[in-house]
């Protein structure tokens, strides 16, 4: 039975990395091997590290996680040479609100991650893999333990990979349901089985990550990009991206669009029709109001930013970020206040509590966005919205306290006449 | 020396070692740094963002307590940018705070209060509810209300790597975040409070102190420790001759801020009801109370009608005490019958260690040396302090600890090897270390009671095989023991043990702060005289009892287990009773003996004099702890027995049944730390004495 997709694919896509999404039994090992499984780990196996490192550089392939930091550029940082073991780490604790693509990387073609996973260990002499799996993701790692458990019996896992002599061992994860534990060091604690809590940096985990090993530590789209690269080459990947931002990327289109969903497309695209073209349009003739371009915790665009295409220069330069890939649209019907107390709901239930700034400040933020949206909000409430937000920003110990301040600068500055309407309407004197 | 390096802070250049933290490079030089979370000597957590500081070239704050100071760096501490962050700051962390000062115990010692005062902004913003959780007891001495938590995990800190208990956790996330006890609703720890003191708010308090005071109604006393022998300095906060509680903020002193249960809670038998406060005489079964006069009257002529005494002095008593009752009994009372309760052998030590210098170690040794033999003692239960230092020597310094006993302690957390012997093996389990000992550049062997005479000897030669530097720890129970034998309360021309003395014919037996008869049986009768501060065993068989004053009411000195000399400072005086000294004072002016003057000053004058290793400078003893120099010449054989009474964290021999808190805590439900007793050897075997 070919596995129901949870959303059309759109033929505007490119399809790399997902192209095997939507075959039947695409989760198995033998769809996997028929459709140039493992062609790329054989390959790799013949390589230098150097020359596979080379070859990830050239695709310019950038952290699929959120920070978009070079994934080769990261490989090489990790002390192959290390007295220590190496360790691979993969992040699937996909948590972001908005995003919702590496659930299906696992649930349609887990045994690309795996490939993915064994070229990288190639490169850091890892023999060791954990793939830390969202706790709320409960039935991926079944299917994940499956498709280990395949890999095992088929010799794709274990001692003497296909007869290289290659070992590597590969153990799920699962995480306690904690967002913060997808912040890549809270994450090797919450591994460790420590209280899942940020650590100071440097170390950075490249040398000194899980157990204090040197660990590699990448989003399971990363991972899943790899075997491709490899495979055709990391020029070919990177010519179907835009100059420093290579490929193509899995953006997870939802709010009010017609067609909501996970689609691939090249770095580059243009925002406005991967809304209006990709995921079919805002319903009901509807005006576009605001998009969330990578996440929660990217700063809102107005309508009037969105005309961009979407890569990591052009986004900063509207002062956001591609974040991972979690794109909200949100028409002209949207109320910005409760927006932004859904959020901030989010972050006050999620902030870890290891610093005073993301502690209080999400609380905070929350109590009088839940005030407002209540209808006693006050009009000095919303300047203190966005000075109560850059009191945290830059301030936290990690990115949570930012990721809670930015979408909320950016929706009391942009959206202040949502906050102004409510005021009047409700002429509650405090 | 170490690599400096220059950088400018506040426009002012500045110079600090390589690797320096930035705001301890600013406290070195003045500057301070706001902080909540940063602790000397703990580890670094960069939670509170208090200590932001703006460095030129970078993009944002940065942290203070984590960034090491670099050469050419242009450091803010005070810019505007700085100033409005930590106003930030601290408006977040008074978000959830009660603001409940006027009846918190830390009003006026809050460094929340110092940090608002300083840096806060004079309103806040925050019109919303308050979280509020209610305040829990976790054991009879810690009380924790969350809502005054900052979240520092300060306490957490000390517990897991200053105590190495690791009784705190936090559970929860986000702003309802909580420090909890790691074991359900209640403590299982040492209850050394070290948690409430390094506490920077009112969150944790002290279940003796609470709601007691304000803490600029007290005066600060800074003395000594009356427990056990480690010598840490407690100050005593006394408000109208009561003592309210036990710290030492300041750092004064061997220990630091270190204090163990005792020195912080068990000052209360001072007030116990049955403290002694009139002379008694016996009349049958019975004793009357009797005036100072008569009561010196009947000692003064039952002392000069003996002809045999037998003398057993104090390992509490103070340096100037136990001279002038040496100096009293040969000189005044010509008698050698003098001992008091040995716990350690340092006479076989001492003896051993003849014509070596620098062989003693001292506290701040513990602390420093690159490696560190526990031998037969449980270091933990009988000397916190100097398991301590060891433990974040450990840390600090990743000394080596060997533990060389006959059942599980806590430095086996440490430890680069433990060797479990039966009691009387250790020699042979020390022996068994030798290659490891050998390859280390320094040692420092820490030793108990169950080294011994001939083993004391076997010990130190067994240091001088290594062919490194050794430094020796004889370890005693008691506040004063390693005094009493330097004062010479011990029966080294002759004279009889303490045992002797008990089983022998002699007209008077004159106990000063002793309790030979607690474990022990008297025979034949003799007149007996006892100055204590509570009816003992020994007390009850005595037809005279004198009440003394502690070591909390009187001025004088003590020497530690490590030799080194501290002051003691009265802090309070309880009605009727007189301090030893001026109580033998009496008694010789009674009898009309010319002794000298009885003031503490004088006496410690005659000690420097006349006692070796005692001509210490009085000026740094003034300040702190100076180190007596070892003895160095050949010590006597001493008769009778050295046990020690095998007192644990929450035991303090003959003081213990008199602390209300120390029989709280051990009443209280939990585990107090205690190795597992089948492999524990019994405390105190049939027929030891003890104080």
């Amino acid at each position: 039975m070919p596995k129901k997709l949870y959303n059309e694919p759109s033929p505007l896509e490119t399809r790399v990395v997902s192209k095997r999404f939507g075959l039947e039994n695409s989760e198995s090992l033998e769809v996997y091997l028929a459709n140039e499984g493992f062609a790329a780990f054989k390959k790799a196996k013949e390589m230098t590290r150097e020359a596979i490192i080379d070859e990830v550089k050239a695709s310019s392939l950038r952290g699929r996680g959120g920070a978009g930091f070079p994934t080769g550029l990261k490989w090489s940082f990790v002390p192959h040479t290390s007295p220590k073991p190496r360790v691979i780490v993969v992040n699937a604790d996909e948590s972001e609100p908005g995003t919702c693509k590496d659930r299906l990387l696992m649930e349609y073609d887990p045994h690309q991650m795996i490939e993915g996973i064994l070229i990288a260990s190639l490169v850091v002499d890892a023999h060791v893999g954990y793939i830390y799996i969202r706790g709320e993701y409960r039935y991926l790692i079944e299917v994940m333990d499956r498709a280990i458990e395949e890999a095992y019996a088929k010799g794709y896992l274990g001692k003497n990979i296909l007869g290289t002599g290659w070992d590597f061992d590969l153990h799920t994860h699962s995480g306690a349901g904690a967002y913060e534990c997808g912040e890549e060091t809270a994450l090797l604690d919450s591994l460790e089985g420590k209280r899942g809590i940020p650590r100071m940096k440097p170390p950075f985990p490249a040398v000194a990550g899980a157990w204090a090993l040197p660990t590699l530590l990448n989003n399971v789209e990363t991972f899943s990009a790899i075997p491709p690269i490899i495979r055709d080459g990391g020029k070919a990947f990177a010519d179907l991206g835009v100059p420093k931002a290579g490929g193509t990327r899995l953006v997870c289109i939802s709010g009010h669009v017609n067609k909501p969903g996970v689609y691939e497309l090249p770095l580059g695209y243009s925002m406005m029709k991967a809304i209006n073209e990709v995921a079919g349009g805002i319903p009901n003739g509807k005006k576009l109001k605001a998009v969330v371009p990578g996440g929660s915790s990217c700063p809102l665009l107005k309508a009037d930013e969105c005309d961009i295409p979407m890569d990591y220069d052009s986004l900063a330069k509207v002062g956001s970020m591609l974040g991972s890939g979690g794109m909200v649209v949100l028409d002209e019907t949207t109320d910005m206040v409760k927006f932004a107390l859904r959020i901030m709901k989010f972050y006050a239930h999620e902030s870890c509590g290891w610093c005073i700034p993301c502690r209080e400040g999400t609380a905070w933020l929350k109590k009088i966005l839940e005030r407002f949206n209540a209808g006693h909000g006050r009009h000095e409430d919303i300047a203190l919205l966005g000075e109560l937000s850059k009191n945290m920003l830059g301030r936290t110990f990690c990115a949570l306290g930012d990721a809670a301040a930015m979408p909320t600068i950016s929706i009391v500055e942009k959206f202040a006449e949502d906050f102004e309407k409510r005021l009047s309407r409700e002429m509650v004197a405090v | 020396m170490a690599d400096m390096v220059k950088l400018t802070m506040n426009g002012r250049e500045i110079t600090a070692e390589k690797g320096t933290l930035l705001i301890e490079a600013a406290r070195q030089n003045g500057i301070e740094i706001p902080s909540f979370c940063y602790y000397e000597g703990l580890t670094l957590q960069a939670a509170c963002r208090m200590c932001l500081v703006e460095v030129e070239k970078t993009l944002k704050l940065q942290v203070g307590c984590t960034l090491p100071v670099a050469e050419g760096m242009v450091v803010h501490t005070e810019s505007e940018q700085v100033k409005s962050a930590r106003k930030g700051t601290l408006e977040f962390l008074l978000t959830n705070h009660p603001l409940d000062c006027p009846v918190c115990d830390k009003g006026g010692e809050c460094e929340l209060q110092d940090m608002v005062f300083a840096y806060g902004a004079g309103e806040s913003r925050f019109t919303e509810r308050k979280l509020h959780t209610p305040e829990k007891q976790w054991s009879p001495v810690v009380y924790f209300d969350a809502p005054r938590c900052i979240l520092c995990y300060r306490c957490v800190r000390a517990c897991d790597e200053g105590m190495g208990v690791k009784a705190l956790g936090v559970a929860n996330r986000g702003a309802i975040s909580e420090i909890v006890p790691n074991h359900s609703d209640h403590l299982e720890c040492d209850e050394c409070g070290a948690c409430i003191d390094i506490c920077p708010v009112g969150a944790l308090t002290s279940g003796t102190y609470r709601y007691q005071t304000r803490p600029w109604e007290m005066n600060h006393v800074g003395t000594i420790c009356t427990h056990c022998a480690d010598g840490c300095r407690t100050t005593l906060g006394v408000r109208n001759d009561k003592i309210i509680r036990g710290n030492n903020r300041d750092r004064s002193g061997v220990n630091g801020e270190f204090l163990c249960v005792k020195g912080r809670y068990a000052f209360d038998f001072v007030e116990h009801p049955e403290r002694l406060q009139s002379p008694m005489l016996r009349s049958g079964d019975e004793f009357q109370p009797i005036s100072w006069a008569q009561a010196l009257e009947i000692a003064g002529k039952k002392f000069k009608a003996a002809k045999s005494f037998g003398i057993i002095g104090s390992n509490h008593t103070t340096n100037e005490e136990n001279y002038f009752l040496a100096k009293m009994a040969r000189q005044g009372l010509k008698t050698e019958n003098i001992d008091h309760h040995r716990t350690g052998d340092l006479a076989t030590l001492f003896d051993a260690l003849s014509g070596k210098n620098n062989a003693l170690a001292t506290t701040a040794d513990l602390y420093s040396s690159k490696a560190i033999l526990i031998a037969g003692a449980d270091l933990s239960q009988q000397h916190p302090f100097l398991a301590y230092q060891a433990r974040a020597n450990f840390r600090h310094h990743a000394a080596h600890i060997y533990a060389v006993t006959s059942g599980p302690v806590r430095e086996d957390q440490q430890a680069a090897a433990s060797v479990r012997v039966q009691k009387g093996g250790e020699i042979a389990g020390i022996e068994s270390l030798r290659d490891k000992l050998k390859a280390e550049p320094e040692l420092v062997i820490v030793f108990g009671d169950a080294i011994q005479g001939d083993a004391v000897r076997k010990l130190v030669a067994f240091g001088d095989s290594l062919g490194v530097g050794v430094k020796y720890v004889c370890l005693v129970d008691y506040s004063n023991s390693r005094g009493a034998f330097d004062m010479g309360v011990v029966p080294k021309n002759g004279g009889m043990s303490v045992e002797q003395m008990l089983a022998a014919n002699l007209d008077v037996l004159w106990v000063v702060g002793a309790n030979p008869l607690k474990n022990a049986t008297m025979s034949p009768k003799k007149f007996v005289v006892v100055q204590d501060l509570f009816m003992t065993e020994t007390a009850r068989h005595a037809d005279l009892v004198l009440p003394a004053a502690s070591a909390y009411e009187k001025s004088g000195t003590v020497t530690n287990v490590c030799g080194e000399v501290q002051k003691l400072k009265h802090a309070l005086k309880v009605m009727g009773t007189k301090t030893d000294l001026e109580i033998m004072g009496l008694i010789a002016k009674e009898m009309k003996l010319d002794l000298g003057i009885w003031l503490p000053e004088k006496v410690f004058e005659e000690i420097r004099k006349n006692v070796h290793g005692y001509d210490v400078s009085k000026a740094v003893l003034d300040l702190g702890a100076v180190t007596t120099a070892p003895l160095n010449g050949r010590v006597a054989t001493l008769p009778g027995v050295i046990q020690s009474s095998g007192d644990t964290l929450f035991t303090s021999g003959s003081l213990t049944k008199y602390s209300k808190i120390l029989n709280e805590v051990m009443e209280a439900p939990g585990a107090l730390y205690e190795a597992p007793r089948a492999t524990r050897q019994a405390p105190v075997s049939p027929g030891a004495v003890e104080k």
